[in-house]
């Protein structure tokens, strides 16, 4: 123990930086803060314009470095702490692509003066006459856009943590602004001040539970560095054996919560439900596949030695989340809930991929996120269309007979369902192969088991979305006044990409599956 | 004297006499003038009981104090081992310091601009 204690150094050493291949994050961080001054000093007025603006010049520069950097910049930087491979390149391209779109669903205005999704002001009591007032006066939450880049930062370093301590950062620093951008929905003010306050208390109880998996990890290998924990468990130090598998739970439960996995998932479709559509399709998208990113860094690189002792365990939690995501989508009435635990049941899915333990896993991982996110931010991007009395129809008896209505409209989200139920022709068939095909290769029996679930569960989905098709277009309407809002040019591009991309991955899914697979190698 | 923890309970123990000494003297040499306020839970601030009516909402402002408090604790956290060790840190975490200072000083610029400051 002494020995330990004066085993430590005297002198100061600078980490290296490597600042280039830090570049996308320092760019999204400055955007994020130069947007706090925004909101600080710009005329009122303005504020929507000039952020839109400067969050999507920033996502658009800082995807333009990493594309730069990813030709030579590979290899840990920061001290350890950051580490920039293939699969970190892949994800956080993904994630500022996803933000993107993100950002131009939620500056949707419909010919108002600022953004629809955002209550005119957050810390006034729902339905007060200071609520009124304020948006008389033409507030607006602007300060929505720099939340969401603060969470897209804290994103790109989740997927590229290469220490437990960063990782615990990254997480916190993605989530809070989660948690306040939850809260901000215009309309129906408390369920999403419940949605808010719900997700934040559950997940600062998850990040506690990794907080102290990482302590106990640390005091394991003596390190929170992943590849010193790997060869801490490949050289097994005996008396502390003890501490290896409560403190690989304790990480899990708290990534599995983000992710929501069952039983992890009861803040889904709450949270889902409450916050601002645009917020939520953002957040299905990016966040899952941020949190998904960190799960496989610890899973392959960090714990990978030690599979034997908590994979069967991870396995039972696959088969739980897709069978009660699919089973609970069944009796959903509400189209953002149903699409709540449609996004359990994939997390479900897309685990089964991650337990092959095999480069293909990775890519097939990384390609199911992609290909959901995108289709998740369009079909979002369309709920927050559907309205009725200038509130989101939501409930699914208001969707019937959409279809006449709103043909085209009714055809993309129809076509996003497709994807969803994973038939072939659409994104979501390729991604569930890629996903399910290592694990019959490399997962030995566990791996067959899940795969004959999450078809099952599939099965059980697809019901639900047909059910849904059929009622947009061989259904009555019910003579509510329900009708889509006409998309401003921003909707429709994030509708259109997303609607795009699950077709082109259906059908010629080849140079992004290539692409997953020569980059699904970690630095270890 | 081998185990290095030993100092820690000894430090536990003198925290504890600390303490026990401390109210222990006030009792016997303190003045004791009693009135309505030394008998309430704190001398100055809102009672938590009973509940107040309208649900005891405290006002946003101290809610403002307080995170605003935090912000500048967080920044002399660092600031103290970073003054401490200057001479041996070097140009580089002078700059990092900086780059720190500067984010304090964004949100504090926001607090300030958008009327956190202002009490009434």
């Amino acid at each position: 123990m002494t020995a330990a204690l004066t085993a430590l150094p005297t002198a100061f050493e600078a980490v290296k930086v490597d600042y280039a291949a830090v570049g996308p994050m320092l760019v999204v961080v400055a955007a994020a803060l130069i947007g706090v001054l925004v909101e600080a000093f710009a005329p009122r007025l303005l504020r929507h314009t000039i952020q839109v603006v400067l969050t999507l010049t920033a996502l658009v520069v800082a995807f333009v470095v990493l594309v730069l950097v990813s030709v030579d910049h590979h290899g840990v930087t920061v001290g350890g702490s950051i580490v920039i491979d293939g699969p970190a390149l892949f994800m956080q391209g993904s994630l500022l692509i996803f933000a993107v779109l993100g950002i131009l669903t939620m500056s949707e205005r419909f010919g108002g003066r600022s953004a629809d999704a955002f209550t005119p002001m957050g810390a006034a009591t729902p339905g007060s006459p200071a609520e009124a007032a304020a948006d008389r006066a033409g507030y607006a939450t602007s300060e929505a856009f720099p939340l969401t880049m603060f969470a897209v930062f804290g994103m790109l370093m989740f997927v590229s943590a290469n220490d437990l301590i960063t990782m615990f950062v990254a997480l916190e620093v993605l989530s809070l602004p989660l948690y306040v951008l939850t809260g901000l929905a215009r309309r129906r003010r408390l369920l999403s001040q419940e949605a808010s306050l719900k997700y934040f208390l559950l997940g600062a109880f998850s990040s506690a539970f990794f907080l102290f998996g990482a302590a106990l990890l640390y005091g394991y290998a003596g390190s929170s560095d992943l590849s010193k924990i790997a060869s801490a468990i490949t050289t097994a130090n005996g008396d502390l054996e003890g501490l290896l598998l409560p403190g690989v739970v304790l990480t899990l439960v708290g990534l599995l919560f983000k992710i929501g996995a069952v039983p992890f998932h009861s803040w889904t479709p709450d949270a889902y439900q409450g916050a601002p559509s645009p917020v939520t399709g953002f957040m299905a998208a990016a966040t899952k596949l941020a949190a998904f990113g960190a799960i496989l860094r610890l899973a392959y690189v960090g714990l990978e030695a030690s599979r034997l002792e908590w994979r069967l365990g991870v396995a039972a939690i696959a088969v739980l989340t897709m069978v009660v995501g699919a089973v609970l989508s069944v009796t959903q009435t509400d189209i953002k809930r149903l699409l709540a635990y449609s996004s359990v049941a994939h997390a479900g899915f897309i685990l089964v991929g991650v337990l092959a333990f095999d480069r293909t896993g990775v890519s097939g991982v990384m390609f199911y996120l992609v290909a959901y996110g995108l289709a998740t931010i369009a079909a979002f991007a369309i709920v927050a269309l559907v309205r009725s009395g200038g509130s989101e129809a939501t409930h699914l008896s208001q969707w019937a007979g959409l279809g006449r209505k709103h043909p085209v409209l009714a055809g993309i989200f129809a076509l996003l369902l497709l994807a969803f139920a994973g038939i072939p022709l659409t994104s979501g068939f390729t991604a569930k192969f890629a996903a399910f095909a290592p694990a019959i290769a490399h997962g030995g029996l566990a791996g067959v088991v899940m795969v004959v679930v999450g078809v099952l569960a599939s099965a059980v989905t697809a019901f639900v979305y047909f059910r849904l098709i059929v009622l947009m277009y061989f259904t009555e309407p019910t003579g509510d006044d329900v009708a889509a809002l006409t998309p401003s040019i921003a909707s429709t591009i994030a509708i259109t990409v997303g609607a795009l991309g699950t077709v082109i991955l259906g059908i010629v899914p080849g140079p992004i599956l290539d692409l997953a697979g020569r980059v699904s190698q970690f630095i270890q | 004297m081998s185990n290095p923890y030993v100092p820690i309970l000894f430090l536990l123990a003198l925290g504890f006499v600390f303490a026990a000494g401390s109210v222990f003297t006030s009792l016997v040499v303190g003045p004791k003038r009693y009135n309505r306020a030394k008998s309430e839970p704190y001398e100055c601030g809102i009672q938590p009981s009973p509940r107040a009516e309208g649900g005891g909402r405290v006002p946003i402002k101290y809610f403002l104090t307080a995170m605003l408090f935090i912000i500048f604790d967080i920044e002399s956290v660092f600031l103290y081992p970073f003054a401490v060790a200057f001479d041996q840190l070097g140009l580089f975490a002078l700059v990092e310091m900086v780059m720190f200072i500067i984010t304090v000083f964004v949100a504090y610029a926001y607090v300030w601009k958008r009327g956190g400051l202002e009490w009434d």
